[in-house]
């Protein structure tokens, strides 16, 4: 029997990762680079939070928990969602704890795309949406976001991306990976284009927390009418440096997040108990938590954009996220030479651009989620390697 | 946090910092940023800078001990001359007046435990004003000024993740 044929035909559909050659190679340098190229926390999750979750395994609260998750966690993510974001949602009815972001992603995908569905993407962005609606057997219809634009998505865009076949559009502000945020101005842009047509949004905010000065967060859900077409994906891992814990929510229409909870229940049946019970303690003290994280991070936001303007690479000013998102394109490089190139000659690990999408060419995404001295330290060999890159 | 505490607690946990990243960092002119650390030096904020060092880790390691002193504070002048006549020696590298069972904390460092106990005997004890002292030998550092002495700082996470 030939195995690779019995490999299902979505499976078969997801294509390679085009940077695959690059990965490979920073992972057999592990241990000798300095890696800005992680989207993840350098932060260990804040003590109290740990204590929460050890506290919990010591009780004994080792078993399932209810498949949407702990009710307290649930309440909690309500009382949040209304006191920062200014959003109600029903605890009972309209939240379900994920295992990540990611599972609440690809559950309220497959909660709403049939096949033949288009669901819009634009691109650069999280590399799960896209194989998320591949799997669900929907199409990606993706939208090429301008770096003049501050990759910010233009109502004229999606406008011209829109059909009849039309089932959603997802957003993914704060940005991963360009730091772009949207004010509520331009989210209303948005809103104005699809408000008379049957379209769902789904909106990853993920990095909601992680918004910097003069910004703050705007969700869209937050606009007049579209609470009841947006789901709303929200998390632990960036804004309390949970990313092990595995655990995230989903919020929004009530029937949305029916159908959600079915699959959920069936695939995962409930999230880690004892992620849950650190949960909670994390929006208990959620400001303590991550104000000091919020501000290192902004400290860093500011050194890597100065040092990569000081450098000659075009560099709009990201105002979420933990990610800069220089034009390397003065080099001559290609986004994936240039990071190939730069690992081996400097070693240090950064991502294409081309990896979010293939708008994202001519671009490379640096995280300064990483200690003040690997960053200083890897913007001196930036300098240098730019440079010596540099058309004479 | 105002920009100048924000200004204080970064030099507080690294005093290399250059005016000019400490401007970056901060969001702020780097000319400001000099003023604002030339006032803060001026007034006194700012008293020194220092480095964290493990002693542990060179052939010289000194010996730590906290003293505790009760004292009769002094008419007209309370704490503050005695705690005076304590912490000019050169030994006293840390002086605090406490609440509770007894008055003064003092953290002493001197080459050996006999110097530090002679020092004790020759220097504190025999003060009029002081009543008793209690003398505590530190035996291992975990922790200090915000530094784990033994943690290790590496980075485990995955080289790449998206
Ligand atoms: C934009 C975005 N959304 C979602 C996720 C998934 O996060 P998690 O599953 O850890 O909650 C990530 C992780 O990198 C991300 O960058």
């Amino acid at each position: 029997m030939n195995v690779d044929s019995m490999l299902s035909d979505k499976v078969k559909a997801i294509p390679p990762s085009a940077i695959r050659r690059f990965f490979d190679l920073a992972n057999e340098m592990k241990g000798q680079v300095i890696s800005l190229s992680i989207g993840e926390p350098d932060f260990v999750t804040p003590w109290a939070i740990r204590e929460a979750g050890i506290y919990s395994l010591e009780t004994g609260n080792t078993h399932y928990s209810p498949n949407q998750g702990f009710i307290e966690l649930r309440e909690a993510i309500s009382h949040y969602m209304k006191r920062r974001f200014h959003i109600q949602y029903a605890p009972k009815s309209q939240v379900v704890v994920t295992v990540g972001g990611s599972e609440a992603i690809d559950i309220a995908v497959r909660a709403v795309v049939n096949p033949g569905d288009e669901v819009i993407i634009p691109e650069p962005c999280f590399v799960a949406y896209k194989n998320c609606v591949l799997m669900a057997g929907g199409v990606p219809v993706t939208i090429p976001l301008r770096a003049e634009d501050n990759f910010v998505l233009k109502p004229d865009q999606l406008r011209a991306a829109l059909s009849p076949k039309t089932k959603m559009i997802m957003l993914g502000y704060p940005n991963n990976p360009t730091g772009a945020v949207m004010s509520r101005e331009q989210l209303q842009d948005i809103v104005a284009v699809i408000r008379d047509l049957p379209v769902l949004v789904l909106s990853d905010e993920l990095y909601a927390e992680l918004t910097y000065e003069p910004a703050s967060h705007c969700s869209i859900a937050e606009l007049d009418g579209m609470a009841e077409r947006t789901i709303l994906i929200g998390g632990f891992s960036k804004a309390f440096a949970m990313t092990g814990w595995r655990i995230g929510f989903a919020c929004g229409p009530e029937s949305i997040l029916a159908a959600m909870n079915k699959i959920h229940q069936y695939v995962i049946m409930s999230s880690p108990t004892t992620a849950q019970d650190a949960a909670i303690e994390a929006l208990r003290h959620s400001h303590e938590h991550i104000t000091p994280m919020r501000e290192e991070y902004n400290r860093r936001r500011r050194l890597v954009v100065h040092a990569c303007r000081e450098m000659g690479l075009g560099c709009f000013e990201p105002l979420g996220a933990f990610y800069v998102f220089p034009d390397i394109r003065s080099t001559g490089l290609s986004s994936n030479e240039f990071c190939e190139r730069f690992l081996q000659e400097e070693k240090v690990a950064i991502v294409p651009g081309h990896a979010f999408g293939e708008c994202g060419e001519g671009f490379v995404r640096i995280s300064y989620a990483s200690s003040l001295e690997n960053i200083r330290e890897a913007m001196v060999r930036l300098k240098r390697f730019v440079e010596r890159n540099s058309p004479k | 946090m105002n920009k100048k505490e924000e200004i204080l607690s970064l030099l507080e946990s690294n005093a290399k910092l250059s005016a000019a990243e400490l401007a970056v960092m901060v969001g702020r002119p780097a000319a400001e940023v000099e003023k604002t650390i030339a006032d803060l030096e001026a007034n006194k904020t700012i008293l020194g800078y220092n480095a964290v060092v493990n002693w542990e880790k060179t052939s010289s390691a000194p010996v730590t001990a906290l003293i505790e002193v009760r004292v009769t504070p002094q008419r007209g002048q309370g704490f503050d001359h005695i705690a005076q006549r304590i912490f000019r020696h050169d030994q006293v590298k840390s002086c605090y007046l406490m609440s509770g069972g007894f008055d003064l904390m003092v953290i002493i460092e001197d080459k050996s435990l006999k110097d530090v106990a002679m020092f004790v005997s020759d220097k504190i004890a025999p003060l009029d004003s002081v009543l008793s002292t209690q003398t505590h030998f530190i035996l291992k550092k975990y922790k200090m000024n915000g530094t784990e002495f033994h943690s290790k700082d590496e980075d485990n996470r995955e080289a790449v993740v998206l």
